[in-house]
């Protein structure tokens, strides 16, 4: 199993500010440049220190939001294309259906990886339905337009003999010739996150790498189930490597540190959802079912159920406890031991995968929790993940 | 409702009445609240409501996604189906539809009536002509929509699953057409000269999505066109005040061209 650090940059010094929305709305004076560039530096920091740790790098980006002040996940990799040697570098990742020119995306990578000497592997996301105001694109095509700059990257990252000419329903160019050209042969793995059985099932007709965020204990395995079948059906070979989970992570010495390192990681799940509610459902963005219910709920409230226990009990990811969390499956926590044995259970209750994204930095977990947080669970933990997922 | 093709297209239509015809071109929202206007107009009109492709249970062709393509759709239906010279009726999102239809061609149309209409773009490039019903949250969208919120907003944990699909749909639809650049083509103010078919600009008073003074920009910006203001009425005056709104439309249609 591969390990990957992932933190989503936040700037936590607006959060006391804010009570409705922490995303979308809130004004920019809330964000101090010079607390911001401590933080930036800070965050590369803990990412730099994994490649002596042997943990790889994960970054995602989010727009006009305190809760992610990476707005451009290819940023802080050409940052670490050239402050790590060893690791591998994840963007996850672009969001190709919000972009207006996935040339220009297929430009960053493609750089990346050659910078990076062929460490780079490119995600390709849907994004958050909240991510569609800041882009103010359009949500009613945003997966035909996904799906289009998803062929046009690949084509334009796999051609080498001059320009081709590109005229579909949302991109035209008549002369796509991409500089450089990718390290990698014949293109970076690509990844995608998804959230439910519907959007596996469509990077498994691929081989895309899918990473599942947030979807516990009760929503993971028909996800992973969707996939294999998928697979299975046309006849992609299946290995865990196809498959990543994305868990909050706290370790230490005993289960008490472990456990409070992941309480402050949780400042994430606790802030990430609250976004005023006009902006959860834009028209389009979901399945006319989907966006029926949700009409049907408006006014009932925040994010109802998207987090479950495992006897089904919904969770309120605003107040979540470690123990909540850890029942839910978003969070292993404590020891060396129980962090192992933990995710070992998750592991085999979902049948399998190969990369655990882990959040090793979330909320207000401080720069020097966070080194002690990533130099324990390399020195102790990540020696026996190695053979989980090995095929 | 029955269902009718226009070339290809095959659309879910509500008619009713009989007399000279008159074709409802719907907005984006609430087409399930439009029952009192047409049992009004069908006394006097014979009554042809479609809905557009993609809302209801119209189906949306592949590559059909723009205003044009509706406008086109539907010069096409008046041109097929012998209508006769026909009463255009446009509201909001469906008023922009007609206004392209009018700058294309008036021949089959004989009056246009705009209801609170969307489509052309006044202000400069940081003022916003249309609210946006996106970035709102849902009581504020219901004032700025309705004169009286309480009494017109639909009770949706009432509705069952197909009525919710279609409200869904309808949403949907509106977001595919109107998104960006919002609710308007930039160029149509260019040629709103060309809507020769004598009109009337009816705007509820206490619009908020696009403002009373929004309208009679418009009107001014027509060759032949008059603005009628419906008291007590929000972005909807056809379904807060059906009355008044199939009033104004009979005393429009019988009128000596202005």
């Amino acid at each position: 199993m591969k390990v990957w650090h992932f933190s989503e940059m936040a700037y936590h010094p607006a959060w006391p500010e804010l009570r409705d929305s922490y995303r979308v709305v809130i004004p920019s004076r809330l964000f101090d440049p010079k607390v911001g560039a401590d933080l930036y530096h800070r965050y590369l920091d803990e990412w730099a220190l994994c490649d002596e740790l042997g943990i790889n790098i994960m970054t995602n980006e989010h727009h006009a939001t305190a809760t992610c002040a990476d707005s451009v996940c290819t940023i802080p990799m050409a940052i670490l294309a050239r402050e790590t040697r060893k690791v591998r570098l994840l963007a996850l990742g672009m969001p190709i259906g919000n972009r207006n020119d996935p040339i220009r995306v297929a430009e960053e990578y493609s750089m990346l990886d050659v910078i990076s000497r062929g460490r780079i592997e490119m995600g390709f996301v849907k994004g958050v339905p909240f991510e569609i105001s800041p882009a103010n694109t359009n949500p009613a095509d945003l997966m035909e337009r996904f799906w289009e700059a998803h062929d046009l990257i690949l084509k334009a990252m796999t051609t080498h003999d001059g320009p081709f000419n590109w005229e579909g329903t949302h991109f035209h160019y008549r002369s796509v010739n991409v500089w450089p050209r990718p390290w990698q042969q014949p293109h970076p793995p690509v990844w995608m996150p998804v959230g439910s059985p519907g959007s596996a099932t469509e990077a498994a007709e691929r081989g895309m790498t899918i990473g599942v965020l947030n979807t516990g204990w009760v929503r993971t395995p028909p996800i992973f189930e969707a996939y294999r079948k998928k697979a299975a059906e046309v006849g992609r070979p299946m290995t865990p490597q196809r498959l990543a989970y994305m868990a909050l992570i706290g370790v230490g010495n005993t289960r008490e540190e472990g456990e409070r390192r992941a309480d402050q990681i949780l400042g994430y799940s606790r802030t990430s959802g609250i976004v005023a509610p006009q902006f959860m459902n834009p028209p389009g963005y979901a399945s006319v079912a989907q966006s029926a219910q949700a009409i049907k709920m408006s006014g009932a409230g925040f994010r109802a159920g998207r987090i479950q226990s495992r006897d089904g009990r919904n969770i309120d990811p605003r107040t979540m406890t470690v123990a909540d969390a850890i029942d839910a499956g978003l969070v292993f926590a404590g020891t060396p031991d129980h962090v192992f044995d933990q995710l070992r259970a998750f592991y085999d209750h979902v049948g399998g995968f190969g990369h655990l994204l882990m959040m090793g930095q979330g909320g207000l977990l401080d720069h020097g929790e966070t080194v002690a947080n990533l130099s324990l669970f390399s020195r102790e933990v990540l020696p026996r993940v190695g053979d989980l997922g090995a095929m | 409702m029955e269902r009718i093709k226009v070339g290809e297209v095959s659309l879910e239509a509500l008619t009713a009445g009989d007399g000279p015809s008159l074709l409802f071109l719907h907005g984006g929202d609430y087409f399930a609240q439009h029952r009192g206007l047409f049992d009004r107009l069908a006394r006097q009109f014979r009554v042809f409501a479609p809905r557009h492709p993609g809302f209801g249970n119209s189906e949306r062709p592949d590559g059909f996604r723009t205003v044009n393509d509706l406008a086109y759709l539907y010069l096409d239906l008046l041109e097929n189906r012998d209508f006769g010279k026909t009463i255009l009726v446009g509201a909001s999102f469906g008023g922009w539809i007609a206004l392209e239809m009018c700058v294309r061609c008036c021949e089959a149309i004989d009056r246009l009536v705009l209801i609170d209409s969307v489509g052309v773009k006044f202000g400069g490039r940081e003022e916003r002509d249309i609210t946006d019903i996106y970035a709102l949250p849902s009581d504020e969208l219901l004032r700025r929509s309705f004169f009286d919120p309480e009494r017109m907003a639909p009770d949706y944990a009432r509705l069952d699953d197909d009525a919710l699909g279609i409200v869904a749909r309808d949403r949907q639809a509106t977001a595919l057409y109107g998104w960006r650049p919002y609710m308007h083509n930039p160029g149509l103010r260019l040629w709103l000269h060309r809507v020769r078919a004598p009109t009337l600009v009816i705007w509820g008073e206490n619009d908020g999505i696009v403002t009373p003074d929004y309208g009679r920009k418009l009107c001014r910006s027509l060759p032949n066109a008059r603005f009628e203001p419906i008291r007590q009425a929000g972005h909807y005056p056809q379904i807060e005040r059906p009355d008044e709104v199939a009033d104004a439309i009979e005393r429009f249609a019988r009128a000596e061209v202005l």
